[in-house]
């Protein structure tokens, strides 16, 4: 058991304590979150899939039914989290729901929804990216790598 | 000259103790839900309170409490010597704009969540000393202004931990008196900034537990007295973890106090509330010894308790740049009359 007194150094009495901290932490619900991870992200996914092939049976061909799918699959995760649903659904679903499209969507709109009260331009405008912003900033530097490599190994 | 009215180390002691003659509360719906509901004043079911930010909604309820106060104590705000009052935003933006609408001279505080038992503190001080006859100490909280300040959007799609705690929504305000009806402050015992390496900000219970233990000890140390002087030791929000663990660090200091021993952010949400580890917040540890503990007092049901609000001393630049989290207590003996 850890041991923390005011008599030992200083670094130890850090080392003791995060023992403790360890010690009285709960464990991560790991089995459960992975579990409604992959069911909510299997349904976005089949949710998507079911709006491509209406797309291309309606006689949009694959790229432009992708296209479509996206922009379906964006405007219902913006409506739920205007709705204030989207949060409580990646309460159960993490990675589940953050992941997909829909997770991005979710990510733009709730912080325009949280900053609109400091204006359109400083508020909105400025905090849009405030959470999406890395993943778009290290998504892109990812992709010119991957590309740079592709050019000279290919 | 020794401080004629200090003892041991950090604790002082108020020769004519300062009353605490009238308190009010106001709390949003989630508290209201809570077990500790029927305690609060008044209940706020919209998260806007009829404003059109959360900011202002959290300085409307602010400012009611603090009239209501005022008002239950007799008094006009000109007759209040000194406003002791802080909250969690940047600057203290609630407690200043309720100083600016109330007009009583101001003294802005900062401790976090230990804010409401530095401005009891603070206030006993002032008024022992004969530098005040009232003294007006106000908190606040609001879980939307505190998440979008120190985490994510409300909206965003996140996973809490299981040990990260809920803000909780509401303010409280306290009138001290040189004299007067109510319970009174005997003792108040200053923390240290405490920082035992902890740096994760959701887990703010594990940040604070040592402040905690090491204010409880030293304050027991200072008076020479022993856990059972008081019927209940209780934290601001350490929540159901940083309580077992500000347990363990007084066993290992040598204090049992594990009969007589809790927290505000434990009991103001119910295990069913989604509320993670309980409830933090300036309004936390205030509104619970506001509402909760003074009609505890009041009735009998409690006659002496050590209240240690406790505080998170971290902004989201310090831990954005890998700073660890101070943590702070500060306590405050309150005996019925």
């Amino acid at each position: 058991m850890a041991e923390v007194k005011d008599s030992q150094p200083l670094e130890i009495q850090k080392k003791e304590y995060q023992k403790m901290v360890q010690e009285v932490q709960p464990r991560p619900t790991v089995g459960r979150n992975v579990f409604w991870a992959f069911v909510v992200g299997g349904l976005i996914s089949v949710l998507g899939q079911l709006f491509l092939n209406f797309f291309q049976a309606r006689g949009l061909a694959l790229p432009e039914a992708g296209a479509a799918t996206s922009t379906v699959l964006v405007f219902l995760a913006a409506l739920l989290t205007g709705l204030g649903v989207y949060d409580e659904i990646a309460k159960i679903a993490g990675a589940g729901s953050i992941v997909p499209i829909t997770g991005f969507a979710n990510s733009m709109v709730a912080p325009a929804m949280e900053y609109r009260g400091e204006g359109l331009v400083l508020g909105v405008g400025a905090r849009l990216f405030t959470v999406a912003g890395p993943v778009l900033v290290f998504g892109i530097v990812t992709a010119w790598i991957v590309a740079i490599l592709y050019y000279f190994f290919r | 000259m020794p401080a004629p009215k200090k003892n041991g180390l950090q604790t002082v002691w108020f020769q004519n103790p300062p009353v605490i003659i009238s308190t009010a509360t106001i709390v949003g719906s989630k508290e209201g839900q809570g077990p500790l509901g029927h305690t609060f004043d008044k209940v706020v079911e919209d998260n806007y309170y009829g404003e059109n930010t959360w900011e202002k909604a959290e300085r409307r309820m602010l400012k009611e409490a603090m009239q209501n106060a005022i008002q239950r104590a007799s008094l006009q705000p000109q007759n209040v010597d000194y406003l002791l009052a802080g909250d969690l935003l940047n600057q203290i933006i609630s407690a200043d704009f309720v100083a600016r609408d109330l007009g009583i001279p101001f003294i802005g505080l900062y401790g976090a969540c230990s804010t409401m038992y530095e401005g009891l503190a603070l206030g006993a001080m002032l008024i022992d000393g004969g530098f005040a006859e009232y003294v007006l100490v106000g908190v606040s909280s609001h879980y939307s202004t505190a998440e979008r300040q120190y985490r994510y959007p409300t909206e965003q799609g996140t996973q809490r931990p299981l040990y990260a705690s809920w803000t909780v929504t509401g303010a409280a305000a306290a009138v001290l008196a040189h004299q007067g009806n109510g319970p009174v402050i005997t003792h108040a015992t200053i923390g240290k900034a405490v920082d035992l390496g902890q740096g994760d900000p959701n887990n703010m219970g594990a940040a604070m537990a040592p402040a905690a233990a090491d204010t409880m000890a030293r304050h027991l140390m200072d008076t020479q007295r022993q856990p059972d002087y008081y019927d209940l030791f209780i934290t601001g929000d350490l929540g159901t973890y940083g309580r077992e663990l500000a347990l363990k660090l007084m066993q290992q200091k040598g204090y049992d106090i594990s009969t007589r021993f809790s927290d505000c952010g434990v009991l103001i949400y119910s295990p069913g509330q989604d509320a993670h580890a309980g409830g933090s917040g300036c309004a936390c540890a205030g509104v619970v010894t506001c509402g909760y503990l003074m009609q505890e007092i009041k009735a009998g049901r409690l006659k002496r308790i050590l209240g240690v609000a406790t505080g998170a001393l971290l902004s989201p630049c310090s831990y954005q740049q890998g700073e660890t989290i101070p943590g702070i207590a500060h306590a405050v003996v309150i005996e019925g009359r």
